[in-house]
């Protein structure tokens, strides 16, 4: 039966925080193509280029024709569950915490059978389903087979729900609210029914009435942080740290200046202080406490989210020094995510393209507007991805990208398109 | 931006120093142990959270003060607390040289590693204007109060600071000292005749105010713009900001030791600007 996430009991002081337990997380690296697309958001499986079989497990060699030539390609999931079990034992500890868990085997359409956990809105097996790849809290693909049809998401599964980190009834703290994009995201989370929304507010003496207009909303709290500025950081994090279940953190210094355009390195030192220090004074302060309440009852902390760029990947001139210092970030990122992998919280790094906002008036539609950005957020916190390339510019940028890099480097230092 | 404490005078042994020393120093030190001086801080704490000037945003800006800890009694240097710091050459309270601005770039001298030591050291005339800055943020200094107060207090000294007491540096909220809306800055400072008047026909040494420049908030907008910068710099004179505690100065007969930092070719820099205050 499926269930929407309920307000959680307060927590009960007397009790111990629970530690948090990790699914078993080691994979091969063929293994590991699984988790590669699921951190996008796809299900993809290897095919066989000789024979045309679909592999499941992931293979070295073809399991039809021993072919080596196996490439990774994206599938729909359609599939019939042939038959479940209920496990009922574990040795594994994760599992153990959790029995009992729901498993079958599908027959999928495209002609492999796999193994995968089974959404509670799937009917008795045999029947219809889909099979998606989502991560679990070790951060590796795992299956779920969900209903055929209609749009179930992993938390109305209260055992899948934590394969989430959907932030209805949760504490979130927004790093910058400032920005059109700072503000867009509480919004978002707002609606998305988040408990609490801390916004971080730097300079309140230059008033914004976007920021302002926040304040009146029940569920949101205006809070003092500079992430220029150690003192600030570390105070917030003493102050709220410790209740915190989602950071999202949208601070962001961009300026539109090419090696040639600025003289001088101020402005760039100004972006790398908000975008790469800035993230690593807020990892360095808040990461310890999110990582000690993993396993804090059904509001535990569970995510971390960068709005990175999609000029992460590979420099766009024009905005040159912003690409460097957003490239360092999303370097630095990978390092939070593999620090926070052991207590299961999540990672989630955003590329959007251009953003239709001051800094990027120069540049030609397409454009994400700050709301489109900030739905990608919450998407990407319901959903059960790491990578996320919201908007048709980053799209392309990254499909171009991962066709050929260089080529990719000539064209954006050829003005971009 | 706390006021700083009372000072309170030096209870040191002042006769033994005067024996032991030079004469300069028990001359200083007797002075001050006699209790017939008062030495009254003029200062701002550096602080993270004290404003620096607010430039559009695609222009180069000021960095604010900042802070990064680089041991303190721990793994990074067990025995041992220090920190590196960074800040604008015009941050907190701070001294403006003439070469801050493009009038003064051609004076010599005119930078803080080469400005003249004697200047150091200057009285200082202090023109109460806390009423009407009171009544009105965008309140001006004009000839005709500098006048007034000459009536009152004698004619302003040459290379004499002129400090304008406005006690906006008892706003301790930034967003209230800052006193920013979508028109700017609105702060209170001289009009471009009251400068004129002080450079052309006092020849002071320097300007000083309680807020975050020596012009009014709005001097973007005068003829010239900035008037106080233009003119005072275009004449080799000096600039102080953000200063604190001008309530306890006396009108006259206060002297200032202002020392900025000797950076090479530096605009300015924040310093720890102090009062000596004659008693009773």
């Amino acid at each position: 039966m499926t269930q929407p996430a309920k307000r959680p009991k307060r927590k009960n002081p007397i009790l111990r925080t629970r530690q948090p337990t990790l699914p078993p997380s080691v994979r091969s690296r063929v293994a590991l193509g699984l988790t590669a697309a699921a951190a996008r958001g796809r299900l993809a499986l290897q095919v066989c280029l000789d024979c045309g079989a679909v592999q499941y497990p992931p293979q070295d060699a073809c399991r039809a024709c021993l072919s080596h030539r196996l490439v990774w390609r994206t599938q729909d999931g359609r599939g019939e569950l042939l038959t479940e079990t209920v496990l009922r034992n574990a040795q594994e500890l994760y599992f153990r915490e959790r029995l009992p868990w729901r498993v079958g085997i599908v027959r999928l359409d495209a002609g492999a059978n796999a193994v995968a956990y089974i959404h509670a809105g799937v009917s008795a097996a045999p029947c219809r389903v889909r099979v998606e790849a989502a991560l679990d809290r070790a951060g590796q693909a795992a299956l779920v087979a969900v209903p055929e049809y209609g749009r179930p998401t992993l938390s109305d599964d209260p055992k899948l729900r934590e394969m989430s980190c959907d932030p209805r009834m949760r504490k979130v703290l927004v790093t910058d609210g400032k920005s059109a994009l700072g503000q867009a995201v509480a919004r978002a989370l707002a609606a998305a029914g988040a408990d609490l929304i801390w916004i971080g507010e730097a300079e309140p003496w230059k008033k914004d009435l976007g920021l302002e207009a926040l304040r009146k909303l029940p569920q949101t709290a205006i809070v003092s942080l500079d992430v220029t500025d150690g003192r600030s950081v570390r105070e917030l994090a003493g102050e709220i740290g410790g209740k915190i279940d989602i950071v999202v953190n949208t601070a962001d210094f961009h300026r539109t200046f090419s090696i040639a355009s600025r003289r001088g390195v101020e402005t760039a030192q100004q972006e790398m202080d908000v975008n790469y220090f800035g993230l690593l004074r807020l990892a360095q302060e808040f990461a310890p406490a999110l990582s000690g309440r993993a396993a804090d009852g059904a509001s535990s902390a569970i995510a971390w989210v960068n709005v990175l760029s999609i000029f992460a990947l590979s420099n766009y001139p024009a905005h040159g020094t912003y690409s460097a210092s957003k490239a360092a970030a999303f370097s630095l990122s990978q390092a939070l995510r593999a620090e926070l992998r052991p207590s299961g919280i999540r990672v989630i790094n955003l590329f959007p393209g251009p953003i239709d906002d001051e800094w990027d008036q120069l540049e030609r539609p397409p454009k994400l507007s700050p709301a489109a950005v900030a739905t990608a957020v919450v998407e990407a916190l319901k959903g059960s991805v790491e990578d996320v390339y919201p908007g048709d510019v980053a799209q392309d940028w990254l499909a171009r990208h991962l066709d050929n890099p260089k080529a990719l480097e000539r064209e954006l230092g050829q003005g971009g398109q | 931006m706390k006021a700083t404490k009372k000072s309170q005078p030096k209870r040191s042994t002042g006769k033994l120093a005067a024996k032991r020393n030079g004469d300069l120093r028990a001359i200083l030190s007797s002075v001050v142990a006699s209790g017939s001086v008062w030495l009254i801080d003029l200062t701002q704490t550096l602080s993270p959270n004290f404003p620096t000037i607010v430039l559009p945003p695609e222009m180069g800006q000021a960095r604010p003060f900042r802070m990064e800890e680089v041991s303190r009694y721990d793994d990074r240097g067990p025995g041992w607390y220090w920190n590196n710091v960074s800040f604008g050459e015009h941050t907190g309270t701070h001294f403006d040289a003439p070469i801050h601005w493009i009038s003064g770039r051609d004076r010599p001298n005119n930078s803080v590693d080469t400005l003249p030591v004697e200047h150091f050291i200057a009285p200082a005339c202090v023109v109460d204007c806390s009423s009407e800055a009171k009544a009105d943020a965008d309140f001006l200094l004009t000839v005709e109060h500098l006048k007034a107060w000459e009536k009152r207090h004698g004619r302003f000294p040459v290379d004499a600071w002129v400090l304008m007491r406005t006690d906006w540096s008892k706003r301790t909220d930034p967003v209230a000292y800052q006193n920013l809306d979508d028109t700017g800055q609105h702060t209170p400072g001289p009009d471009p005749d009251c400068v004129r008047f002080l450079v052309r026909e006092r020849d002071v040494l320097g300007f000083g105010t309680e807020t975050i420049g020596t012009d009014a908030g709005q001097a973007a907008h005068f003829k010239p713009p900035y008037p106080c910068h233009y003119y005072m710099h275009g004449a080799g004179k000096y600039g102080l900001q953000c200063l604190c505690n001008l309530d306890r100065l006396p009108a006259t007969g206060a002297l200032i030791v202002a020392a900025p930092l000797k950076i090479l070719e530096g605009s300015g820099s924040p310093l720890r600007v102090f009062a000596l205050v004659p008693k009773g």
